[in-house]
């Protein structure tokens, strides 16, 4: 069995890829943080991270990087995710399950906005 | 480079999974100790319930699990159940757990093979990367891409689920 359907596909969606990257605004590189130790990923992490990804995938959200992080200590506040645009300092969010973790892309990743509520202050 | 693979024997009623890396490798002595609780390469904590854990759910199904590894070479972990076991632990979100491993160690070199009986499903992500050439996996075209390959060959071969 083929390992990818075509490398014309392949092709397409690198372009495709590139030029989107090409239109993303200067505003600096984002970067979504998912705890995934065993304490997150008990308290619902996998949920957390699929929503992240599916949110990026159906809006279409161009210059995100999605990466895992193991254990922080801060397991009763799991799942955990961070956020950081630019150089500036990380935001850590606590409980964050799939609605939230919506709503920190939605306030935080696109609208600059630090969503106060769900902030963990380390 | 990880290779995952999850083999489904149903004709003999066996299911075994296995990983292994080309990483730095465990040392013989470390080997011996890993299947003890007590035992992990962190340091944060001294309890590392990963593999203990893995051992007895296999144990608990008519399998086993071993592990082999060279220092400099690699490691490989083989874990093996009977297949209709009423203690075998479901299977859980497999596609999801590949998409986001790929997705999250994009340094990493990753083989997913999911088979069942002489069906088999390969994917390697080498020749993806070779290809977008430095493009990030999270860009939505490529994620998008990324998931359906991975879904779609994984649906192809399932085996149809019965109550």
């Amino acid at each position: 069995m083929p390992t990818i359907n075509s490398l014309e596909d392949l092709k397409r969606v690198r372009e495709e890829a590139l030029r989107k990257r090409d239109m993303m605004s200067a505003s600096g590189q984002k970067r979504i943080i998912v705890g995934m130790g065993t304490c997150g990923i008990a308290a619902g992490a996998r949920e957390t991270m699929k929503a992240i990804l599916e949110k990026i995938e159906r809006e279409g959200l161009s210059g995100i990087s999605v990466t895992q992080t193991g254990c922080i200590g801060l397991c009763e506040m799991e799942p955990i995710v961070q956020v950081q645009i630019g150089d500036s300092e990380k935001v850590t969010y606590g409980k964050v399950n799939s609605e939230i973790a919506s709503q920190i892309v939605e306030k935080h990743v696109l609208g600059g906005n630090v969503f106060k509520e769900y902030v963990i202050n380390l | 480079m990880v290779t995952i693979a999850v083999l489904e024997d149903i004709a003999n009623d066996r299911m075994r999974i296995c990983v292994s890396d080309n990483g730095r490798g465990i040392a013989p002595e470390m080997i011996a100790r890993v299947l003890d609780p007590f035992t992990t390469s962190r340091t944060t904590r001294k309890v590392g319930l990963g593999i203990p854990l893995l051992k007895a759910a296999a144990e608990m199904c008519d399998g086993f699990l071993s592990l082999d590894s060279e220092p400099g070479k690699g490691t490989s972990l083989t874990v093996e159940f009977k297949h209709n076991h009423i203690d075998r632990m479901p299977m859980g979100d497999l596609t999801g757990t590949i998409l986001q491993l790929v997705i999250s160690y994009p340094e990493i070199n990753w083989v997913f093979i999911y088979s069942v009986n002489e069906n088999e499903f390969i994917f390697d992500d080498q020749l993806l990367k070779k290809e977008l050439d430095g493009i990030s996996l999270t860009e939505p075209v490529v994620l998008s891409f990324i998931r359906q390959e991975i879904e779609s060959g994984y649906l192809e071969i399932q085996p149809a689920v019965e109550f």
